[in-house]
């Protein structure tokens, strides 16, 4: 095989379509493609956004939802086996009870944890079970910023219209509201952790742009947002010596006769031993499904992305919603092959870097809603065929990030986008010189499980937070709003699930629910080897895979 | 209209060894990828698979090379003769404390982490660090109690516990970062007024009124006011 020669990073024939992008860079400096109203955006969505694609849905024939349209990917774990039989756990006797049990430490179970604390819970009476390290999750990896409507200019109310637009109006409005009533003050609470929000020297928050937003209200941490919160609230559960159970993963969650929710089955993952929770309240906090590669998408999610919360939610009958609505965020790096699907923040683009074709040309508004912005490039590819192939055949689109410094003047990327600059420099790509290639990449679970303003799910005693639940951002969620999501319901979460540990009375512990899940896919005829949740996705070669001997 | 984002080709094979085991695989792969194609299912050594979350700490070696480097596998391209290891933990020290009760002081550092005085400037921290930081500079700055200087150089750190896996003198300084970040972010930096006073506002209740007839409107009018909206000029 020839090999390519690569220059500063690129393969030597992409160099003239860079060329192109240099070329028409100084007059896009001047204008910006024009926004789409509402019915070009309804046209473009139907068209060339992948959830409007029949083909890829199915409805559902078990559970509270039966009948709903849900990716394939997602059904097929709703409509699977549990990984334990009843017969196998001993459940008369409880190796950890608990006030409040938070299964999945990320943004939205160490939030929840700390106020339960705040709210009187001892820390030796909460339980975070955690699949990974603590921390390591969706959260760390947020990148672009936090919204919050705190400047003069702003106010809620604006914030409250962007949300719901952006959700094209789908949202479940007194979620919304929350959502934008208590962002300041998650702010403030940040600031007391010692988050190092970017600020003028007055102490002024210095915001921007995000796609759908009409006010510039992106708070960030330089590109590391996500990393720098993680980091404080990790710090403040070791500080306050809040249990964690590392590489442990909740299989199934406990009923008792009164049908609440009273715990969990967990499972240490390096041991494989079992271990039973009784717990007064369970927060669900286990994030998002990136991992289920949705019609084989690339995505940007952490390793334990796999859905497991809405599994573990449906099987004690817990209602789901707008499962059907995937985002993809609209620039995932398309090159070079070792970060194809990795974020591209949209801080890219609210500094001011444009999408450009391969020709150089503009095509779309920078920062319509993402379901719209990531339409139009999956157009400009594949139906206008001005996308840039890449040698391992992924189509892309250039991002014009060397505007920011002409923008903004030089060194900007360099102080507010050092792990982007750092992720593509790894490459020898240097994107303060040259534009980078996206393409759409599997980005957020929109739905998931229905809460209420008090995080309460629709079975007693199961609360649940973050990218787990659905309806706060209806069927599209804008940038900025789920870290200020799991930061919002995840202190309302904690704080729920501590006043109803003061009272709760939990019975006798059972896994009937599983008993009964498992008849009801009998009744419903599906027949199949497949046992959910999944814990972590399979990415062994497929030599080895079909080598494998289970014998030891 | 069918989205393909995929060209089959044939691959160029290269030979690594995973903890001394050789393995042949495909070339361009990251450490992480290739130990996946090998046959490895990873449950610790990864996380974010993104190079935010400094899970996937590795050592490794290069083909006529004795030097030992440092990287994150989900971050490094796989080369021919090359051998790897994963550092999955790191059993450094992490002091309790209570940031409400501390002050920025000069001599915070030297009370809760005393063995940075021990910092005899080799810098192989600086060379183990898979982020580039300055990470012997900050290390200094905290012996000097320069909180900002150690908030600032270390802020794009992410914890993967190498630097301290390589100092001579059993210093932790990611977890010294730590402390000068959150010292910086809570009481050096200065405070946001205009959150303050919104929050006040929120509470005296003075948004009820608007978000209560937005909820209430018809869907009609709602979409209307969404679209004629002024959006703030860049
Ligand atoms: C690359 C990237 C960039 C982003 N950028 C932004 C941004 O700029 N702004 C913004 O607002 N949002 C952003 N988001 C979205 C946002 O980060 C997430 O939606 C949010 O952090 C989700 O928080 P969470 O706590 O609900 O879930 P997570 O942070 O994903 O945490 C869930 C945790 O639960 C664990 N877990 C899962 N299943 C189990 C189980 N069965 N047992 C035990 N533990 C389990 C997981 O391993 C994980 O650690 C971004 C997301 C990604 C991936
Ligand atoms: S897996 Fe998170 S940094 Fe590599």
């Amino acid at each position: 095989m020839s090999k390519i020669k690569i220059v500063r990073g690129y393969p030597e024939y992409m160099r003239e379509s860079i060329e192109a992008v240099e070329k028409t860079r100084d007059g896009r400096l001047k204008e910006t493609f024009p926004h789409m109203s509402l019915e070009e955006r309804d046209e473009i969505l139907h068209k060339f956004h992948p959830d409007y694609k029949k083909e890829a849905k199915r409805p559902v024939k078990v559970g509270p939802n039966k009948g709903d349209l849900m990716p394939h990917e997602v059904a097929d774990l709703l409509e699977a086996h549990p990984l334990i039989k009843p017969e196998d756990v001993d459940l008369s006797k409880a190796d950890f009870d608990v006030d409040v049990l938070i299964i999945g430490g990320g943004g939205a179970g160490m939030t929840a944890a700390l106020w339960a604390n705040y709210s009187g819970v001892d820390a030796e009476n909460i339980l975070v079970v955690q699949k990974l390290r603590l921390g390591d999750s969706n959260s760390i990896m947020s990148q672009g910023g936090i919204q919050a409507a705190d400047k003069s200019n702003d106010s809620p109310v604006l914030h409250y219209l962007d949300v719901i637009g952006g959700g094209h109006f789908t949202n479940d409005p007194k979620l919304a509201r929350r959502l934008v009533l208590d962002a300041p003050l998650i702010i403030k609470w940040h600031e007391e952790l010692g988050v190092m929000y970017d600020r003028e020297t007055d102490g002024t928050m210095i915001t921007i742009h995000g796609g759908g937003t009409c006010r510039k209200r992106m708070h960030s941490a330089r590109d590391y947002t996500g990393l720098e919160i993680v980091r404080n609230l990790k710090d403040e559960v070791l500080n306050k010596n809040i249990p964690i159970l590392e590489f442990t993963s909740a299989v199934e969650l406990l009923t008792d006769e009164h049908k609440q929710v009273a715990g969990a089955v967990l499972y240490n993952m390096e041991t494989q031993e079992y271990y039973v929770v009784k717990a007064k309240s369970t927060i669900l906090t286990t994030g998002g499904f990136g991992r289920l590669h949705i019609q084989e998408f690339p995505t940007t999610n952490h390793y334990g992305a796999t859905a497991d919360g809405i599994v573990l939610a449906y099987r004690v009958g817990a209602k789901l919603r707008d499962l059907d609505a995937v985002q993809y965020h609209p620039t995932g790096a398309a090159y070079p092959e070792q970060i194809v699907g990795l974020l591209v923040t949209e801080k890219v683009r609210g500094l001011g870097a444009q999408p450009v074709n391969k020709n150089g040309e503009q095509f779309v508004y920078p920062r319509e809603p993402r379901d719209v912005e990531a339409s139009a490039i999956i157009r400009e590819c594949y139906e206008r065929n001005n996308g840039v192939e890449t040698p391992t055949g992924m189509k892309g689109v250039w991002l014009d990030s060397p505007m920011i410094d002409i923008l903004h003047g030089e060194g900007t990327i360099v102080k507010k986008l050092p792990a982007m600059l750092r992720q593509y420099k790894r490459f020898d790509i240097d994107m303060t010189q040259d534009p980078i290639l996206v393409f759409p990449t599997l980005h957020f679970q929109n739905g998931g499980v229905i809460i209420n303003e008090n995080a309460e799910t629709t079975v007693q005693g199961l609360l649940a937070a973050g990218e787990v639940t659905g309806g706060t951002h209806g069927k599209n969620r804008l940038m900025g709003n789920s870290i200020l999501d799991y930061s919002v319901f995840g202190r309302i979460a904690g704080v729920t699930a501590a006043k109803r540990a003061k009272n709760a009375k939990i019975g006798k512990l059972t896994l009937n629910h599983v008993t009964k899940y498992e008849k009801m896919l009998k009744e419903a005829d599906v027949t199949t080897d497949r046992k959910a949740p999944i814990l972590l996705p399979e990415y062994r070669g497929e030599k080895v895979l079909s080598r494998a001997l289970d014998i030891f | 209209m069918e989205i393909k984002q995929k060209k089959e080709k044939k691959e160029e094979i290269v030979r690594i060894y995973i903890m001394g085991r050789e393995y042949k695989v495909p070339a361009g792969l990251t450490i992480m990828k290739a130990m996946e194609y090998a046959g490895y299912r990873f449950i610790r050594g990864c996380g974010c698979r993104g190079g935010f979350c400094g899970g996937c700490a590795t050592v490794y070696r290069v083909k006529g090379d004795y030097k030992l480097r440092m990287a994150l596998a989900c971050q490094k391209t796989v080369e021919d003769g090359m051998y790897t290891s994963q550092i999955p933990f790191t059993p450094a020290e992490k002091p309790i404390y209570n940031l409400e009760e501390l002050s920025p002081s000069v001599n915070v550092f030297l009370e809760y982490y005393p063995e940075i005085a021990k910092c005899v400037s080799c810098n192989t921290c600086t060379k183990a660090c898979p982020q580039d930081l300055e990470v012997m500079d900050y290390v200094q700055a905290a012996i000097r109690g320069d909180i900002q200087e150690v908030a600032e150089l270390s802020f794009d750190c992410i914890m993967c516990g190498l630097c301290a896996m390589r100092c001579p003198t059993e210093i932790v300084p990611y977890n010294v970062a730590l402390l000068a970040r959150r010292l910086y972010g809570k009481y050096v930096m200065p405070k946001a007024k205009h959150v303050e006073e919104r929050i006040k506002e929120i509470e005296s209740g003075k948004f009820d009124e608007e978000i209560r007839r937005l909820k209430e409107t018809s869907m009609n009018n709602l979409k209307e006011m969404y679209e004629k909206r002024e959006i703030e000029p860049e």
